[in-house]
């Protein structure tokens, strides 16, 4: 043990007596390694955030769209062709055991004003029961009721954004907000929910009964979405099938033929947007990877060229009596002193890194504990392996050879 | 020398520190196997001090590498301090060096940029069972006391004269008390003055009971030693005694009285 510890130490001294070139050497590993850190932490933000914003949609959630058509194998977007109607959506939740609630969902963009201030926004037609399903509580006044969906009300529930703009310093419930020029009365307002994953603000909107919506400000008659809401996470999948079928047999589809709607359930979404976010994270950490490679390739260079040089005091270690294994400990002492310094220096630099990216840049990061364990055992493994051939090419000196070496 | 015949007279039935008998190095290099050592047989006794020497070519560094267990015979027993190293792994032989021999070479060998202290203290670092660094420190000191050096524990090689640089490889040859001192052209890279200080150690250690053989091709530096052996293609052609052996101390005062004679004129 003593002669561990003693060969630690020589290697450490080997180490200061080349300050210039150790500090290089480590700069590799250093890179390396805060570049892994950096990268995952991005891609671990990116994937946390994006299961908050999935989470955000709700629990137990459904979204039936409406379209795509296609003409001519020219397939047009989700929501395009206008294929969902109001009986469909009460058709569903009558039909339906297991859907608790639903929210029939139209969609418009459009001027809206009060006083003297106007604002361009997103206008959503909903349901009462939206807010229930979003899980997007109303923090001041209340939601709108089914009477006012049942009278098609122009009745609002504004997002913080549309406070700030059009009511700055005033209470914006039961002021007249006009949509499109129809006087609406704002009864609610919608606790914040910040930027979502692309950066648009969700609170930058207006919802209103999908009815008044329809009838009053868009003259449409079929839906954009309809949100379906079950019972409990288990019915997800049978729920989603049934909504599947009967929709099928309400819009006449023959077997074989495309739908011409949508069904996707919560847990598909969220798979669907986490794979994507797993994917960018294994492909920023192997990126990052290669730097690593770089680092370590550095440090075996570095450790070839100082066994040559040193190539006369390995001989004079073995003539007073170092072991081959006394030698290549001392090697491999130094290449793993080497990627472990840098290692530790890079993970604060990664961390260091990340930190400024959400503070600066405002991209999420998430720094994982396990992340940085990874990293340190994997530098000082980054060390073992570039440093074990050096080390050994050092051990299988000759010492006759090696005293006379000049 | 009187005493030293007595001495020998004595050394019967004393176990020799080095007994060859019949000693063979063949190395094949490409096509040719060159013959370096041709059936050699010594037996070197304690408290000796021998000198080794030959031209270039005649097998004796090829000798002292095997006495110094940095090579293996092809042929033949070695027996170091009663053990037989002659068929001896790697490790075993690193252990050998490290606790029976002390090395002192003509390029002095001393890790640069390391004070003499830790220099000395480097055999140290692999004997089996690790002192703490505190009686390290103190071996290594009385080891450069020993070859009066002591003030100078902490210089670094490059701070020291040539023939300090010696003395401290002589520290460090010494620091594990070894059976064997060997010393290969130790004085090859020092004025002949130095040379005479170096010999003057090696004589004074070898009178406190230390076996010394050293190698070298100067007449001059082989009469300091009390036998010389003198090799030939491989063989020893003569083993004999050191007739008019000289004393460092004396030739040292001579010489001074000589320098000083010179800077009065």
């Amino acid at each position: 043990m003593r002669r561990i510890l003693a060969t630690i130490k020589i290697a450490l001294h080997a180490l200061r007596r080349n300050k210039m070139r150790t500090v290089l050497t480590m700069l590799g590993m250093i890179i390396g390694v805060g570049a892994v850190i950096a990268m995952v932490s991005i891609g671990n933000g990116a994937k946390a955030q994006v299961e908050a914003q999935i989470a955000s949609l709700g629990q137990n959630v459904i979204l039936v769209f409406s379209g795509s058509i296609t003409r001519g194998g020219v397939h047009t977007g989700w929501g395009s062709a206008g294929t969902l109607t109001l009986e469909d959506a009460e058709s569903i939740q009558r039909e339906i055991p297991g859907v608790t609630v639903i929210s029939p969902e139209v969609r418009s963009s459009g001027q809206i004003a009060a006083g003297n201030e106007n604002w361009f926004t997103q206008i959503i037609g909903e349901s009462g029961d939206y807010f229930t399903i979003r899980q997007w509580p109303i923090v001041q006044g209340n939601p709108f009721s089914e009477q006012d969906v049942r009278g098609a009300n122009k009745v609002a529930v504004i997002g913080q954004t549309i406070a700030d703009q059009l009511y700055p310093g005033e209470d914006p419930i039961g002021q007249i907000l006009r949509v499109k020029n129809a006087p609406f009365i704002i009864v609610g307002m919608l606790r914040p929910k910040g930027l979502n994953m692309f950066g648009q603000d969700q609170d930058d909107v207006v919802i209103i009964p999908y009815t008044s919506a329809m009838k009053r400000l868009l003259g449409v008659t079929t839906l954009r979405t309809i949100n379906v809401q079950t019972a409990s996470p288990g019915l997800l999948n049978s729920v989603q099938q049934q909504i599947t079928d009967l929709l099928r047999q309400r819009h006449h589809i023959t077997a074989g033929k495309d739908d011409d709607f949508t069904v996707r359930n919560q847990q598909e979404i969220a798979d669907a947007a986490t794979a994507t976010s797993k994917v960018m994270t294994i492909l920023l950490a192997a990126i990052a990877s290669v730097s690593l490679l770089v680092g370590g390739i550095g440090i075996m260079n570095i450790m070839l060229v100082s066994v040559t040089e040193r190539t006369r005091e390995i001989g004079i270690r073995m003539a007073v009596g170092a072991r081959a294994r006394d030698v290549l400990l001392q090697f491999l002492t130094e290449a793993v002193t080497l990627s472990a310094i840098g290692g530790v220096i890079g993970i604060g630099l990664g961390i260091g890194t990340s930190k400024l990216l959400s503070v600066k840049m405002n991209w999420p990061t998430l720094t994982s504990p396990s992340s940085i364990v990874v990293a340190f055992f994997f530098s000082a493994a980054v060390g073992v392996f570039f440093g074990f051939y050096p080390a050994r090419k050092a051990s299988r000196l000759d010492p006759i050879d090696a005293l006379r070496y000049e | 020398m009187v005493e030293d015949e007595d001495e020998h007279e004595d050394d019967f039935g004393m176990k020799p520190v080095i007994k060859l008998e019949d000693l063979h190095k063949v190395y094949h290099t490409g096509e040719v196997d060159v013959h370096a050592v041709r059936g050699v047989s010594l037996e070197i006794q304690p408290g000796e001090f021998v000198a080794v020497m030959g031209a270039s070519g005649s097998g004796k560094s090829t000798l002292m590498n095997i006495i110094g267990c940095l090579d293996r015979p092809t042929r033949g027993i070695y027996l170091l301090d009663d053990t037989d190293v002659s068929q001896l792994g790697r490790d075993e032989l690193a252990d050998i060096r490290n606790r029976k021999i002390g090395f002192v070479f003509q390029g002095f060998n001393l890790l640069s940029r390391t004070s003499a202290l830790e220099n000395v203290e480097l055999p140290m670092l692999y004997v089996h069972r690790h002192l703490a660094g505190r009686e390290q420190r103190e071996s290594a000191l009385r080891a450069l006391e020993v070859v009066g050096l002591a003030d100078r524990a902490d210089h670094h090689p490059n701070q020291l004269s040539g023939g300090q640089q010696q003395r401290v490889a002589i520290a460090r040859a010494l620091v594990n008390h070894p059976a064997l001192l060997l010393a290969d052209e130790p004085t090859g890279n020092l004025d002949s003055q130095t040379s005479i200080e170096i010999m003057g150690v090696f004589q004074k250690l070898n009178d406190e009971g230390i076996t010394i053989v050293m190698v070298t091709h100067e007449l001059d530096i082989a009469r300091y030693t009390k036998r010389t052996v003198v090799m030939r293609d491989g063989r020893i052609v003569t083993d004999a005694r050191v007739a008019n052996r000289l004393q460092a101390e004396q030739e040292l005062q001579r010489l001074r009285a000589a320098q000083q004679a010179v800077n009065l004129q």
